[in-house]
């Protein structure tokens, strides 16, 4: 699964932390102003083709970085689940990023690259990181006005992979060729617009061009880990949990988290349809195995005080939608011991539309409903003055790991 | 240096001077830059799980003053509430740390490098006053469309693209797309 990225926060407090992106932003804008990016003259030369330098930092950027994390992922060091990928807003990204297009060539700069013009003491500099606040600015006046098309084509995290169907190792081989592809495209175009004398270009970009193959190509051969594999990573520690009844939440307890307001309970009830339309907990999801996937994601945005409460009828379909929870990263993750059954055990008695029925298989209701009220039976939300329950309590909140904020945002 | 030179060697300059006149070395070559940068991205998505950012750092001072100067509006607006309705605080996130850091690291490789310069970088056809214009207003164009796309070359094109992030690549092409189709026409600022 990867202990990589760090739960910072834990490790080093929010202090620690916070210099640690300071040391990242220090070592970002000295890269950037070490290749140029303070001098506007050299960034727009890439839209004359006579410099493209631009394009050769970026894509080599990106190109290194892509190998390394999933060359890390594959191997087991690096979580990609919990790394930022930003979420797929499609057109209000398209027109986004036409609107920058305009902003790039018509000031030679970029927010990064304005503030090492800025660092640099370039007055342009200055003038543009102005703009930008004021452009910045603009936008949060005026968003209101277009903010459904603002939050429209929301496709959640999607990846290339999704697009293409095709492993995250054959991307990153196409990525890498393309790239260094676009590289000697535009050597070319440099020679002919810029006049550079390709033969004092440094040899040892071939190297590096073959060096990037062959680690594209070795990112192919590891593989990515599958959900089974990423289980694997943590099966003795959770399996044990669950033997020794670490992770099965108490009807006691749950009720206590039900009335618990420093965090937010999520309830995922797996059972069939009919099952859950007879009843439910107040404000239980139901969730399918089949949907399941795409969920994954948005429930490991949330934060470190939000708990997770799956249930089925006893426990067997809830084990197995909690596993595959844990192997995928989702943070807080508990079972409901004796799933609704249980539940109903200690907090049904009293109602006589609901009956206790014989016992049926595993994970099959053990009770009769007069009519089916979903969560308007008072079972659905007990009282917690009614009921004084003895627990053990199990729940412990785990550190975050994974994107502080919601991205660059 | 002649004789006279030698003879009255006259005041030594001022510190401001002197940090501007240190020899400009050679940028660093575009392939070597661009593995240094993939590795400082790599290293932050390694240790934190965020790339890298710009634009939301700016996005968050200039909320941050906003909050300053106008409290209610900020608590009235949905964008604005996120960042800093309440008494929350929109310096107290990760980006404004990658922002702030940038510029510190921009000035060490400036100084190193001896290319800190209080000057206009523009193009040979225009005057200093068009380049300050200019630079403005690419900015306001730039901030506005970075905060529409949620992210700008930074934060979606250089770190969305490096994690494959579908809609930083095609934001990627969209930014570039624009750029190239526009620069003919507005090459009198540069060549």
């Amino acid at each position: 699964m990867g202990i990589f990225p760090l739960a910072l926060d834990g490790l080093i407090g929010h202090s620690g932390t916070l210099l640690v992106y300071l040391l990242i932003g220090f070592a970002f804008g000295y890269v950037l102003e070490m290749a140029g990016f303070g001098y506007a003259p050299k960034l727009a030369g890439q839209f004359y083709l006579t410099d493209m330098t631009v394009l050769k930092v970026m894509f080599g950027g990106i190109i290194v970085a892509m190998v390394l994390v999933f060359a890390a992922t594959g191997l087991g060091l690096l979580d990609y689940n919990l790394i930022w990928v930003n979420p797929t807003y499609l057109w209000p990204g398209i027109v986004g990023g036409l609107i920058m297009g305009v902003g790039f060539i018509v000031g030679g700069l970029c927010p990064g690259t304005s503030l090492v013009a800025l660092a640099t003491f370039k007055i342009d500099g200055l003038f543009y990181v102005l703009g930008v606040f004021f452009g910045i600015f603009l936008f949060g006046e005026t968003v209101d006005n277009f903010s459904i098309f603002w939050n429209s084509s929301y496709l959640g995290r999607l990846t290339l992979m999704d697009v293409f169907h095709l492993d995250a190792g054959v991307v990153v081989l196409l990525v890498v060729l393309m790239a260094l592809g676009m590289f000697a495209g535009a050597e070319l175009l440099e020679k002919v617009f810029g006049e550079r004398n390709l033969r004092i270009e440094p040899k040892a970009r071939f190297a590096g061009a073959a060096v990037m193959i062959a680690l594209a190509l070795a990112v192919l051969a590891i593989g990515q880990p599958s959900t089974e594999d990423r289980w694997a990573a943590v099966s003795q520690a959770k399996t044990a949990a669950l033997t020794e009844r670490q992770v099965q939440i108490q009807p006691g307890e749950v009720l206590h988290l039900m009335h618990e307001h420093d965090l937010t309970l999520v309830l995922l009830d797996v059972r069939s349809e009919s099952d859950y339309n007879l009843f439910h907990l107040a404000d239980a999801r139901r969730i399918t195995p089949e949907a399941l996937p795409e969920l994954l994601p948005e429930f490991r945005l949330e934060p470190a005080t939000t708990v997770f409460l799956v249930m089925s009828n006893d426990e067997t379909a809830a084990t197995t939608i909690w596993k595959t929870m844990v192997a995928e990263s989702v943070m807080n993750a508990y079972i409901v011991e004796g799933g609704i059954n249980g539940w109903l055990d200690a907090f049904g008695a009293g109602d006589d539309r609901i009956t206790p029925t014989a016992a049926g298989g595993d994970d099959e209701l053990r009770y009769a409903f007069a009519s089916a009220l979903g969560e308007s039976y008072p079972a659905s939300f007990p009282d917690p003055q009614k009921f004084e329950l003895t627990y053990d309590e199990r729940v412990k909140l785990e550190l975050k790991r994974g994107p502080a904020g919601k991205g660059c945002g | 240096m002649t004789a006279t030179m030698q003879a009255h060697p006259g005041p030594r300059p001022g510190f401001w001077t002197r940090l501007q006149s240190r020899p400009a070395k050679p940028y660093t070559h575009p392939y070597f830059a661009g593995a240094l940068l993939g590795l400082v991205l790599f290293a932050s998505f390694f240790l934190t799980g965020n790339g890298l950012g710009a634009s939301g750092g700016l996005n968050r001072m200039i909320v941050y003053v906003e909050d300053l100067v106008a409290p209610e509006h900020v608590d009235r607006v949905p964008y604005l509430i996120n960042l800093a309705g309440g008494d929350r605080n929109p310096l107290d996130d990760w980006v404004v740390l990658v922002a702030v850091g940038a510029v510190l690291g921009g000035f060490a490789s400036g100084w190193r490098n001896g290319r800190l310069k209080l000057e206009t970088a523009k193009g040979p056809r225009i005057s200093t006053r068009t380049r300050w214009v200019m630079a403005f207003a690419g900015g306001t164009i730039m901030g506005f469309g970075a905060r529409f796309a949620r992210g700008c070359t930074s934060g979606q094109a250089l770190s969305g693209g490096a994690v494959l992030s579908a809609g930083s690549w095609v934001l990627m092409f969209a930014i570039f797309g624009s750029a190239y189709g526009l620069a003919y026409f507005i090459r009198r600022l540069w060549l």
